[in-house]
């Protein structure tokens, strides 16, 4: 199982979600708060660079259409580009529209049970469409953006965008 | 991944499998011949890379077992869920061939030379086999520098190399080995029976005034804890070197 | 545990570099940490990531891709490798 880097372990009392729009403007969530959302069940197939596959995976969390309806609310105004953000420096970006029209969860349960830490937990990204490493461990926040800026691994060879269907693995696919 | 980009001056070689010895069941020695082999010194590994018939291909690294006067052997272990070692293990006979590129690293190496630092070896189960071929270095060289092997192992059954370790100790050269069972130990032993700990370290180790050269390897968690107890005791962190094995 | 060492990647950075790394002096650009690459903390993800074993900061991230290898040494304050 892969990692980039060591497991951050932020005790649930200390984790919160930021939401944070294009000129400062933020909406976050204490693990309480997110807990108290509408969540859903989702079973997806997820597709790692690694040439690997693993299907009908099940996922419990909370979609990301929610969290940025509420944080419109909240006056943060949504922007083309995400960059996600994780405990221990972690960044993948993708445009907005891959996280919304249920495209997208912040995901704390995995097959039924809380998402241990070794596996992203307490919350991750869920991003199943695109390639694995878009969907960021130990996620702490997504930051809106008028441009698609390069994350940890986009910044390093691997593709921008990150479509399975069409192999988008590295620059240049 | 399939055909990696090569940049510098490593390439990939063709070993083809001379000779297998059964270790233990879950351990096997594959005795190499590789045209081109450049030798290796005692510490050393090699990247083994099988292609299956559809093009697929999956990297692993394995430590060099035999000294650097000998031909190049590899000692590996079969993991549960590896997608290698099973082959390598169970699969393979004389006359197989795979590529391998190596020997690969200078850090994790001991060269019986001129220097009389005594040599320190802490060993977690597999993680024996670079320790294997640092004390068959030493006694192909003739080397009497005092060394001491704490080598942890599950059970008797796993312990790799028995019978050479044990005649190797026997020959009064100022070697020691010592053994640690984690799972279960033989029948009547009245030996070490639990991980190597900060007590076991501090009676069993080469102690840090003696300045040895250390060498710890085996999984990550093992490496770590041995190396941080190790300096805790005394020694200084240039003089440990360390190795973690992965799985697979 | 995911974590490895500078060994396990010695061949990855040979064929990069022609020649073995993991005796070099690394540099932590986070906390000014040397220790030579075969000590440094090494995990696998989309790529390979090295990280000082001190303070956790990345040192290198290595993608290797059939066309190309792509290497970052940001983190890396310094790397001293010694001639021959």
């Amino acid at each position: 199982m892969l990692s980039a880097g060591p497991t951050p372990r932020t005790p649930l009392s200390q984790w919160d979600f930021t939401l944070t729009g294009v000129d400062g403007a933020t909406a976050k969530w204490t693990w309480d708060e997110l807990q108290a959302l509408p969540r859903q069940t989702v079973t997806k197939d997820i597709h790692c660079v690694t040439k690997w596959s693993k299907l009908d995976t099940v996922w419990e969390g909370v979609s990301v259409d929610m969290l940025i309806a509420e944080a419109a609310k909240r006056g943060v105004a949504t922007a083309p580009f995400i960059v996600a953000h994780s405990d221990g420096g972690y960044t993948t970006n993708m445009p907005l529209e891959d996280v919304t029209v249920g495209k997208a969860w912040i995901a704390f349960g995995y097959d039924g049970k809380p998402l241990d830490p070794e596996h992203g937990g307490p919350a991750r990204l869920l991003v199943p469409h695109l390639y694995f490493w878009k969907s960021a461990k130990w996620v702490r926040g997504l930051t809106l953006r008028d441009d698609d800026e390069p994350g940890f691994w986009e910044s390093n060879g691997y593709h921008l965008y990150g479509d399975p269907w069409r192999e988008q693995r590295y620059w240049g696919d | 991944m399939a055909g990696t980009a090569v940049l510098g001056r490593l390439t990939w070689l063709v070993a083809e499998v001379a000779e297998t010895v059964t270790e233990t069941p879950h351990v096997r020695t594959l005795v190499l011949d590789v045209p081109g082999w450049a030798g290796h010194r005692a510490g050393q590994h090699v990247d083994v890379r099988l292609t299956a018939e559809d093009g697929y291909q999956a990297e692993r690294s394995y430590s060099v077992a035999s000294a650097p006067e000998d031909p190049p052997a590899l000692t590996v272990e079969r993991l549960e869920d590896g997608e290698v070692s099973p082959y390598l293990v169970d699969d393979v006979v004389p006359g197989d061939r795979f590529e391998l590129r190596g020997p690969i690293g200078g850090y994790f190496v001991w060269d019986a030379d001129a220097r009389e630092d005594p040599l320190l070896l802490v060993a977690g189960g597999s993680g024996v086999v670079p320790l294997m071929a640092m004390l068959r270095h030493r006694q192909r060289t003739g080397s009497n520098v005092p060394a001491r092997l704490v080598y942890s192992a599950r059970t008797l059954d796993d312990v790799i190399y028995r019978n050479e370790l044990d005649t190797l100790a026997a020959r009064g050269d100022a070697l020691e080995v010592v053994y640690t069972f984690t799972r279960e130990p033989p029948p009547g032993w009245t030996g070490y029976a639990r991980r190597v700990d900060m007590d076991l370290l501090r009676e069993a180790a080469v102690p840090p005034q003696e300045n040895p050269r250390v060498f710890v390897c085996g999984p990550t968690s093992f490496v770590e804890a041995v190396a941080d107890n190790l300096v805790v005791l005394g020694h200084r962190p240039g003089r440990v070197r360390t190795e973690r094995f992965g799985g697979s | 545990m995911t974590r490895l060492d500078g060994n396990s990647i010695a061949g990855v950075l040979e064929g990069i570099f022609g020649r073995d790394l993991t005796v070099a002096l690394g540099v932590c650009g986070g906390c000014g940490a040397e220790r030579q690459v075969g000590a440094l903390h090494v995990y696998r993800a989309a790529g390979i990531v090295v990280r000082c074993p001190d303070c956790h900061m990345v040192l290198m991230r290595v993608v290797e891709t059939p066309q190309r290898t792509w290497i970052d040494l940001q983190g890396m304050a310094s790397l001293q490798i010694a001639a021959g």
